[in-house]
Parts: structure tokens; C-alpha cells; sequence
């Protein structure tokens, strides 16, 4: 008789413990998933904002899932800074036109996206946000130019429901 | 660990220890052999399960008066400190002993480093320190997140986000992490469980610690293994209680000091003001005990490498039997090390030094020389010291060189003159 054989007793410990796994897994699942964003957490997803008191040149900051969102009016040269930089010097090139639909407007999550600081309006290298916490300078369209934050501040979900309310999410 | 059969005088503690061999563990305790040499260095244990103990009970009282929750903790710890009985002498032994318990646990961890004490047969003790102690950085910044001010907030925030750097999972892990999308109640409460469940595993692990001290036995600081118990060891008790307790005593001094002379001195002003999402203090810096992992994290300028890094910074240390290739274990018989050691801790504290400043211009500078050293010591220096090195001959036995008989001494003594 050769010691190799495979048994009876093998198959119905593998199979035993191939239930056991399942078992185990659908069980552990739902201690897990309980942390994740619960239904009501979901359900706050979007908000609106008023922007007609916004003149240009000035940032409001306001809270959407939690978190701060930037919405900047910007000025003409603004906008020409924005578009003039060539897209071998970024980081994470993406066109100013693809970040802002509407150029006037630059609606953005105000997050850094190294640790989650919230950057400082109207500083850094680039005329645009400085974030305090590892210094990540990002220009006037929100992307990144100097520092540790890996991609530029990401653009949310938002679209105009007319010309002076913005709806994020 | 003592030979001989413990039997209880008393009858019923006889029956008793025959169902549960309690007293047999007291006794074992009671008259565990400990080398006659030991230093004060070595009274850290002792000071760190008495820190350990103390976060405990401050902490259970200061549970039945806070609240956890977004809206509430803030102005709860508020309430603890200016209108519960006591409350303020209980939250301030509270934040300052996690600092007390930090500075005894690196005053530990580089008596270990010094002496040797986590090369073979004492590894596992060593490695499950260094998970004590990873629990204990863990249940610190938890703590620090419940009085829910500002450093609170954007410290969790900061440290939350370390994960999101993982590759593909990174941000869905932030949000699991985080239970909504930023740091915010379900957080909150998530941490309060967290923080009240650590330091019972820490617990734990200190049995499992003193448990595989006991097997061994202790080092000391020359670093030789127990020749004759009965020449080189003293009974724990009343020996090594009494040198404890007198080092305990004057670590209470000094915590004592800053619980109630300079209570707020190790932390930050910015914590007293209510978190507020929309806006980053300007300056964030983790508690002291973190600076030096934060310097190497904030000395890498490629996010997932930083934080690979910071976490290595920790990691290596559980390596380090086996990256220390020298038999010796102290320091004392180790020219080289010996220096090579000061230099880690000059390292180390230049690291928590410039991880207290802004990261930019010399001090970003600094920190990268210093990170760079610091992989180098556990990396390259240590493995090739131990064939290199020039060891003075280690003594015969503890008592030796006490008793000045040892041939060995005489030669040590010419060494180090010679050298």
C-alpha cells in the first residue's frame, strides 16, 4: 500500500475545511463592512451653493461629504496663467481646460492629495495653494508644481444648475 | 527559573495549589534569580508596567466622563477638566504618562541596543517588544484623536491618509478606515473602542514579554550568561523590588513635575481649539515620541516611499537580531559599537529634532543625512562590525571582576590601554 494514496479521510478533511474557510469568511465579512460609509453617511452625497456674491479673484470654501471643496472665481490672467503652462512641466499633466469646464470657474476639492491637509489659498511658489503640513505647492488650476502630494487636487462632480448656484456631487 | 518544588506551609494552600498552581507562580516570581549586576537601566520594566498600569486606571475614570462623539467629545473634555472632581489632575496623569510611558520605553529600548540585550537566546523577547511598542504608537495617536481639537482632527487626518499611499486599495482602505469620506463621528467613535481595546493587548503581550524573560533570564551589563546562580544571582524579591521601587519612585518625581508644574508642555496649543475640517493648523507636528519617524517620513519626497520608509524605520528593529552579527552582547566589550552606538542616539535625537521643524531648506537636509545614517547603522554597519571588530575579552563570570580575580579583567585592562 503506498503512504501517497489519497484516503477517503483526506477528501473529508479538505472538504471539511473548505467549508470551515467559507464559514469563517461570511462571517468575518459583515464585522468588517460595518466600517465602511454607512446609509446615511451616503446619503448626504451632494450639495448646492450660491456663488452670485463671488467676485473675481476671491475663493470660498465650502463642506461636501465632510470635506472642504474650493470654489475660486478667477480673473483673466488667472485663466491665461492657467492655460500658458506647457504640459512637459507638470507632475500630472492635465489641461486647465479639462479641470475647469467653465474657466471663470475652478470648482476643486480642496484636499491636498499627499495627507489630506487642506491648502492655503493664494500661496506657495505658483500663485496659487500652498499646503502647510509637507509643503505641496499647486498652481492656479490646482496642480501640483512643488513638493510630496503625488497627483493635482481632484476636480469633483459638479455641474451649474444655473448661472449663480453650483450643485457638487 | 528555580528548581526546587514549591509545597505551601498552609493546608488549604496546599489544596489550593494543587488545582491552581497560583502560589507556585508567586513563589517562582518571588525568588527568580536575577544577576547581581544589573544597573539602574534595568529598572525600566518595572517603571514601564507601573506606566501601563496607570493609563489604565486614569483612563477607565476619564471613560465614565467623556463623550464620543463629533459634536460632544470636545466640550466633554472640557467639562472633565474644569467641572468633574479631580477630573483635571486625572486627564493630565493621563496625557502626560503616555509621554512618561514613551520616554521610559526608549530609555528601554537603547539599554537593550547597549547591552545586547535582544541577541539569542532573547529575540523573542525583543520582537514582541517591539509590537508593544508599535501598539502602544498605535493607542497614543488614537488618544490623541478623542479630545477632538485641532491637532486631533488633522492628525488623524494626516495619519489616515499614510494608508492611502498602498497602491489600488490605499483609498478604499482610507474610507473603510474612516467609515464616510474624511475623518469624521463614525471615526471618532471607531477610535474611542480602539483606544480603550489597546492597552489590554498591550497587557497581554507584557505577560508573553516577562514569560520569555523568564525562560532565559535577564541580561546584564556584561552580557554573559549566569555562571553559578548562587554566586552570580540575587533573589528578585527583596533585591531587585527595593532597586525598582527606589527608581520608580524617582521616575514619579519627575512625572510628578510635569503633571503639576508644566502639565500643557508636550502638547500643542492648537489642540484646545474645536476641530474644524475647513481649516489645517499651519504647522503640524505629531507628540515628541513620534518626531523622529515623522522626520524620516517627511524626508523622502515620493509619498509611497515615505511612508514605505517610516514604517521600515520601525520594522528593521525586529530584524535586528540578526542583523547584529557580533557574538558579544555589551557594549562594554565593543570598542566600535560602543561609538557607533552614541552616534544612532545622537541620530535618533537630531531626527526627532528636525521632525520638529519645517521641511524645507537645511533641516529638510538634515533630515535626509540623518534618515540615510540611520538605515545605514541597522543595514551595514552592524552586520560587518561583527567580523570586523576588536573585541576586549569578555570577563569569566559576573562575579569575576567584582572579586578582581579574573585573569580576563587584567587582560581587558591591558587592551584598553594598549588601544
Amino acid at each position: 500500500m503506498s503512504e501517497n494514496k489519497i484516503k477517503r479521510r483526506d477528501f473529508l478533511f479538505t472538504a471539511t475545511y473548505a467549508v470551515g474557510a467559507v464559514g469563517v469568511g461570511a462571517t468575518v465579512w459583515p464585522m468588517i463592512d460595518q466600517m465602511n460609509p454607512d446609509a446615511s453617511v451616503k446619503a448626504l452625497a451632494s450639495t448646492e451653493v450660491d456663488v452670485s456674491s463671488v467676485s473675481p479673484g476671491k475663493t470660498i470654501t465650502v463642506l461636501w461629504r465632510g470635506k472642504p471643496v474650493f470654489i475660486r472665481r478667477r480673473t483673466q490672467e488667472e485663466i491665461q496663467e492657467a492655460k500658458a503652462v506647457k504640459m512637459e512641466e507638470l507632475k500630472h499633466p492635465e489641461k486647465d481646460e479639462d479641470r475647469a469646464k467653465n474657466p471663470e470657474w475652478l470648482v476643486m476639492l480642496g484636499v491636498c492629495t499627499h495627507l489630506g491637509c487642506v491648502p492655503l489659498d493664494q500661496k506657495g511658489d505658483y500663485n496659487g495653494w500652498f499646503c502647510p503640513c509637507h509643503g505641496s505647492h499647486y498652481d492656479i488650476s490646482g496642480r501640483i508644481r512643488k513638493g510630496p502630494a503625488p497627483t493635482n487636487m481632484e476636480i469633483p462632480e459638479y455641474n451649474f444648475v444655473n448661472s449663480n448656484t453650483i450643485k457638487i456631487g | 527559573m528555580s528548581e526546587h518544588e514549591y509545597i505551601p506551609k498552609s493546608k488549604f494552600g496546599k489544596w489550593f495549589n494543587d488545582r491552581l498552581p497560583l502560589l507556585t507562580l508567586a513563589n517562582h516570581l518571588t525568588d527568580y534569580p536575577t544577576p547581581k549586576n544589573l544597573n539602574y537601566w534595568w529598572t525600566f520594566g518595572g517603571i514601564l508596567t507601573f506606566c501601563l498600569i496607570t493609563q489604565i486606571v486614569t483612563g477607565l475614570v476619564l471613560a465614565m466622563h467623556y463623550i464620543a462623539h463629533a459634536d460632544m467629545a470636545f466640550d466633554s473634555v472640557e467639562h472633565i477638566m474644569r467641572d468633574v472632581n479631580y477630573g483635571w489632575l486625572i486627564r493630565y496623569i493621563h496625557a502626560n504618562g503616555a509621554s512618561m510611558f514613551f520616554l521610559a520605553v526608549y530609555i528601554h529600548i537603547f539599554r537593550s541596543l547597549f547591552y545586547g540585550s535582544y541577541k539569542a537566546p532573547r529575540e523573542i523577547i525583543w520582537i514582541i517588544g517591539i509590537i508593544i511598542y508599535l501598539l502602544m504608537m498605535a493607542a497614543a495617536f488614537l488618544g490623541y484623536v478623542l479630545p477632538w481639537g485641532q491637532m486631533s482632527f488633522w492628525g488623524a487626518t494626516v495619519i489616515t491618509n499614510l494608508f492611502s499611499a498602498i497602491p489600488l486599495v490605499g483609498e478604499g482602505i482610507v474610507t473603510w478606515l474612516w467609515g464616510g469620506y474624511s475623518v469624521d463621528n463614525p471615526t471618532l467613535t471607531r477610535f474611542f473602542t480602539l483606544h480603550y481595546l489597546i492597552p489590554f493587548l498591550i497587557l497581554g503581550l507584557v505577560v508573553l514579554h516577562i514569560w520569555a524573560l523568564h525562560v532565559p533570564g535577564n541580561n546584564n551589563p556584561v552580557g554573559i550568561d549566569i555562571q553559578k546562580p548562587s554566586k552570580d544571582t540575587v533573589p528578585f524579591h527583596p533585591y531587585i523590588v527595593i532597586k525598582d521601587g527606589f527608581a520608580l519612585l524617582m521616575f514619579m518625581i519627575v512625572f510628578a513635575f510635569f503633571v503639576f508644574y508644566t502639565p500643557n508642555i508636550l502638547g500643542h496649543a492648537d489642540n484646545y481649539i474645536e476641530a474644524n475640517p475647513l481649516v489645517t493648523p499651519a504647522h503640524i507636528v505629531p507628540e515628541w515620541y513620534l518626531l523622529p519617524f515623522y522626520a524620516i517620513l517627511r524626508s523622502v519626497p515620493d509619498k509611497l516611499l515615505g511612508v514605505v520608509a517610516m514604517l521600515s524605520a520601525i520594522l528593521i528593529l525586529a530584524a535586528l537580531p540578526w542583523l547584529d552579527t557580533s557574538k558579544i552582547r555589551s557594549a562594554v566589550f565593543r570598542p566600535l559599537y560602543r561609538q557607533f552606538y552614541w552616534i544612532l542616539v545622537a541620530d535618533v535625537l537630531i531626527l526627532g529634532y528636525v521632525g520638529a521643524m519645517p521641511a524645507e531648506g537645511l533641516y529638510l537636509l538634515i533630515a535626509r543625512v540623518a534618515t540615510a545614517y540611520y538605515f545605514i547603522h541597522f543595514l551595514v554597519i552592524l552586520p560587518i562590525l561583527g567580523f570586523k571588530e576588536k573585541t576586549i575579552p569578555v570577563p569569566l563570570s559576573i562575579t569575576d571582576p567584582v572579586l578582581g580575580g579574573s585573569p580576563n579583567l587584567a587582560l581587558a585592562k591591558k587592551n584598553k590601554f594598549e588601544n
